[in-house]
């Protein structure tokens, strides 16, 4: 299996160590094993295998977690910026009532 | 704890006080209110009896699944009644379970329900089904419609406290970006075991006393993943396709030098060909050969798979690099088939399932302009090329 590993350096995840309970919770709901124990704390290993779902953040409950969370999805990005559907990925059903409509990626088959 | 739990029988107007909507892909916020009915219809289609509980008598569905619910998986995937494959939400009883038997939580998406179902081959086990309005887990837990708020509802309403003894509920670890498991077991008094991230191993879970190995955890992308999205990604470019190719037999057909038709027969079906390589380039070998392609951003994966076909194509057509014509038709494809191939790849970033938020933004940024311009500029130096030809 070849690299899938996405950009370097932009994910926004950020751990306060000093809030941290060494619950562990963040590891078991990381889908890309981001984190490890260290110690009585949680420690940020694979900070670029981040993917921001913000799984860990919602689950932390210290509160010592933070992410920018959201769906990395350029249709979703586009449908934003055109100011259509509510700047949603490609799925669901419209909010305004009219059929649905899909406009790209299959984010949510 | 009872403070707590009065406020949420207390009526349907409560107020979640902890917990933030996400700002981002709300989808169907709005579209229905939550199934005011709780025990889910008997009448559904795949429901084989029903079986009784302190809740009343909840349908029952077997872990195998019918030629019909193959059937609709298969339209489904094609993109027919995929915005529309919901079933009702609330508890059902798979197999025969007792009120020690797990509970593993799913969205009302039926892909999801039967997919979850169909590994439970002899297992008996309640199924909490949540309104996600018809939307996976996955998608669903990213919009908080499978959310804290949601499942604390759902386990009040279902009647799930007077169903099972035990106060355990399993949810897809990938249901974890929208649910608080601290909060459900402040309000619901049911501690939040995440289960593994594939259905395929949640036997195995079980049997490990609702312990995950670290491979379970971790979502991958693998092949036979990515190829069940490629008819969607194509479905999805049909109506563009026809289009733009309409528009360009008819240009080519008015700037042909030789009439009408000699001018689609010449250049407009190499024009509508190469649209279409383009797009397969985008749509079918993006997924297919996603981890081995050169770049990280996926629109730099597009852009390359966009030159090997636009150069491939260049060559077969034998185009005459000599005449000015000849460079500029060459150089148009140059710029337009990977333009077209690197949006449509950029756009896969949606279905893969490693593309952060931040890093879409980012690549998007450089990615965007340059994709838009390589398509403009492409079709004014095609059409220049058509032009110039005339004076040959």
């Amino acid at each position: 299996m070849g690299s899938m590993v996405y950009l370097k350096n932009v994910a926004t995840l950020g751990i306060d160590t000093s809030k941290c309970t060494g619950c562990g919770m963040c590891l078991d709901v990381c889908p890309h094993n981001v984190f490890k124990m260290n110690g009585k704390a949680v420690m940020i290993v694979d900070r670029d295998a981040c993917m921001e779902c913000g799984a860990c953040s919602k689950n932390c409950p210290a509160g010592a977690l933070q992410v920018q969370s959201g769906v990395g999805c350029a249709a979703a990005v586009i449908n934003g910026m055109l100011g259509r559907n509510g700047g949603e990925c490609c799925c669901g059903p419209q909010t305004d009532g009219t059929d649905s409509v899909k406009s790209g990626g299959a984010c949510c088959s | 704890m009872e403070e707590n739990k009065k406020s949420i029988d207390g009526g349907d107007k409560f107020v979640f006080p902890v917990i933030q909507e996400q700002p981002s892909c709300g989808c169907g916020g709005n579209a229905a209110p939550a199934n005011a009915s709780a025990i889910p219809g008997l009448d559904q289609s795949f429901i084989m009896g029903s079986i009784a509980t302190p809740a009343g008598p909840l349908p029952r569905v077997s872990s195998q699944l019918t030629r019909k619910d193959h059937w609709g998986t298969i339209k489904t995937r094609l993109g027919a009644g995929r915005m529309n494959y919901a079933i009702d939400p609330g508890l059902y009883a798979l197999g025969d379970p007792a009120d020690q038997s797990p509970v593993l939580v799913t969205a009302n998406y039926k892909l999801s329900f039967d997919y979850l179902r169909r590994e439970l081959a002899g297992i008996n086990a309640w199924i909490l089904v949540l309104d996600t309005r018809g939307i996976n887990v996955w998608c669903a837990a990213g919009k908080g419609t499978f959310g804290t708020k949601e499942l604390i509802d759902r386990i009040e309403t279902s009647g799930l406290k007077n169903v099972v003894s035990h106060r355990k509920i399993i949810l897809p670890q990938l249901g974890a970006p929208g649910v608080a498991a601290h909060l459900i077991k402040q309000f619901t008094g049911f501690k939040v075991h995440y289960g593994p991230v594939r259905s395929e191993d949640l036997p195995a879970y079980l049997d490990a006393g609702l312990k995950a190995t670290k491979e379970m955890r971790i979502v991958t992308f693998p092949l036979k993943e990515r190829v069940v999205l490629i008819p969607i990604e194509l479905i999805a470019t049909a109506k563009p396709f026809i289009l733009i190719s309409i528009a360009l037999i008819i240009l080519a057909g008015l700037l042909g030098r030789s009439g009408f038709q000699t001018g689609v027969f010449n250049n407009g079906l190499f024009a509508v060909s190469a649209l279409f390589l383009a797009i397969l380039g985008g749509t079918v070998l993006i997924p297919l050969l996603l981890p081995y392609l050169f770049g990280r951003a996926f629109s730099v994966k597009g852009l390359f798979v966009g030159l090997v076909i636009a150069v491939g194509l260049i060559y077969l057509r034998g185009m005459d690099l000599q005449i000015w014509p000849g460079k500029m038709e060459a150089l148009s494809w140059l710029l337009m088939i990977p333009a077209i191939s690197a949006y449509l790849a950029m756009n896969f970033t949606g279905a893969s399932t490693y593309t952060s938020l931040s890093g879409v933004k980012k690549e998007m940024r450089f990615a965007l302009p340059l994709e838009i311009g390589g398509v403009i500029l492409g079709l004014v130096t095609w059409i220049t090329s058509l032009i110039i030809a005339w004076e040959l």
